[in-house]
């Protein structure tokens, strides 16, 4: 129950911090994308089942904040975090290597379908620019911000194991 | 291994469902956009007073910041706003003259009053659309002050953008940058019609794209002024987009197309005024004046002017 609560609290924290702050330390226009962040994070420590939920309310709040069709976002993180949840102990878990890895593909899959699914289908085509000035440099945005991040899930989520047992 | 089995076949089932229920809801939310407006409403009036809260503190905090980077700057910017106000005073000197005339000609247009009453609220910024693909941001004002979905936003004398959903406390504005605003515009020395679109390809440039302008009488020129346009559904009329910084012919040779630099710094916004007035909106005097815009488009004559000279009348009544 403290664990629900916790990760709950994150979440929303996470969701809130991507809309305030990140715009702020935003270069280049570009933000981190701190919530594929938090949903590869849990899906890699805890498995399918917690990466699954936790994208799911990830992607439904900032849907609900901000998005006029509910639901796409959610949908993305959703199988985010169930693709990485595939990771649970494959790899170790305080091995920064494996999140890094993971979290650059899952990123860079999130851009290419927000690319495909928004863009792609109001006839924009220039792939390639939106890949070199949007995705990529989120990605390696994204990528810095982990190597602070994850650490700091790593430990909440070590605490809430001993709290557990 | 059952267990573990049987531990796969839940998580895939909770897979599947929830997968479900997201596309059951970007349906529903495509289909009838009021069945989620509710949830909506809960979530934003939850959530603003935290947003704000986070807000004021990042705000602080790069305030810090930017002290550092201040007192380097400001012996540049000193240096550069000398000369801009050399330039400026001279521009005045110009204006100064264009306002006599401005004036005359509202006198004769009767548009006096129009534009400088609207009611207008100030509301802060609290939050940006999250990903990188929108610029969709969220103010901390809502219905409370009398903000309705459609009412145009300003900053800085510029058109900003349009508020798209509205809570409580809360509203969510589409900028004019944002890559699937489309704005019905017109240039207001020769009131020919265009229309002005945010594209995402632009952001290093920081401009909008301009396209479908007719310009017959190649009256236009780079440098001219935007305006939102008469016959826009959601858009008053008359206020300033921003400046042409570039034009050039289609190849049907009808129209032309280009770009126009916005007078809104959309990087640096923080406070935006929103108009309290929604745009006397009927659809079939809107089609019919839009029809007469395309017939404008066809007709290569002199005709486009008088045409566009009493439309704006016809509007405004």
């Amino acid at each position: 129950m403290k664990r629900k609560l916790v990760i709950a609290l994150l979440i929303v924290i996470c969701v809130l911090v991507q809309a305030s702050i990140c715009p702020m330390i935003a270069i280049a226009e570009i933000k981190p994308n701190l919530l594929i962040i938090l949903t590869v994070s849990f899906g890699l420590m805890c498995g399918r089942r917690e990466g699954m939920l936790i994208g799911f309310f990830c992607g439904l709040l900032t849907d609900l904040f901000f998005e006029t069709t509910i639901g796409f976002n959610a949908l993305i993180y959703l199988w985010v975090g169930y693709f990485s949840g595939y990771f649970y102990r494959i790899f170790y878990d305080d091995d920064i290597k494996t999140p890094l890895l993971l979290i650059s593909v899952c990123d860079l899959a999130y851009g290419v379908v927000q690319y495909a699914f928004r863009f792609l289908m109001r006839g924009r085509l220039q792939f390639f620019f939106y890949l070199g000035r949007i995705i990529m440099p989120e990605v390696i945005y994204t990528l810095i911000l982990t190597i602070i991040c994850y650490q700091i899930f790593y430990r909440i989520n070590r605490k809430l194991d001993l709290a557990g047992d | 291994m059952k267990k573990n089995a049987n531990e796969n076949l839940k998580n895939k089932y909770l897979l599947i469902g929830l997968s479900v229920f997201c596309v059951l809801l970007i349906g529903l939310s495509f289909a009838n956009s009021d069945v989620v407006a509710p949830i909506k409403q809960v979530t934003g009036y939850l959530v603003t007073p935290v947003q704000k809260g986070i807000n004021s503190f990042g705000t602080w905090l790069s305030g810090l910041t930017d002290n550092f980077e201040d007192a380097e700057n400001l012996r540049e910017e000193n240096a550069s706003l000398k000369e801009q106000v050399a330039t400026l005073t001279e521009e005045n000197s110009l204006l100064v003259q264009e306002h006599e005339e401005l004036e005359r000609l509202r006198d004769l247009y009767d548009l006096d009053e129009q534009y400088s009453s609207y009611e207008k609220v100030g509301a802060n910024i609290i939050a940006k659309e999250s990903g990188n693909w929108f610029d969709i941001f969220t103010i901390d004002k809502g219905s409370n002050d009398g903000i309705e979905v459609d009412m145009n936003v300003i900053a800085d004398g510029g058109l900003v953008g349009i508020v798209t959903e509205v809570g409580a406390n809360w509203a969510t504005v589409r900028s004019i940058i944002d890559d699937e605003s489309n704005v019905s515009a017109m240039v207001s020395t020769t009131s020919d019609q265009c229309i002005i679109a945010g594209n995402l390809t632009l952001i290093d440039e920081g401009s909008l794209e301009l396209f479908q302008l007719t310009d017959t009488d190649n009256a236009v020129h780079v440098g001219d002024k935007v305006v939102t346009s008469y016959i826009s559904e959601k858009y008053l009329p008359g206020i300033l987009i921003g400046y042409i910084s570039e034009l050039n012919n289609d190849s049907n040779n009808l129209t032309k197309s280009g770009y126009v630099t916005p007078v809104v710094d959309f990087r640096h916004l923080q406070e935006v005024l929103v108009i309290l007035e929604l745009k006397d909106y009927t659809p079939s005097a809107s089609s019919e004046s839009e029809a007469s815009a395309e017939e404008e488009a066809q007709t290569e004559s002199a005709e486009t002017e008088s045409e566009s000279d009493t439309e704006p009348g016809s509007v405004t009544e």
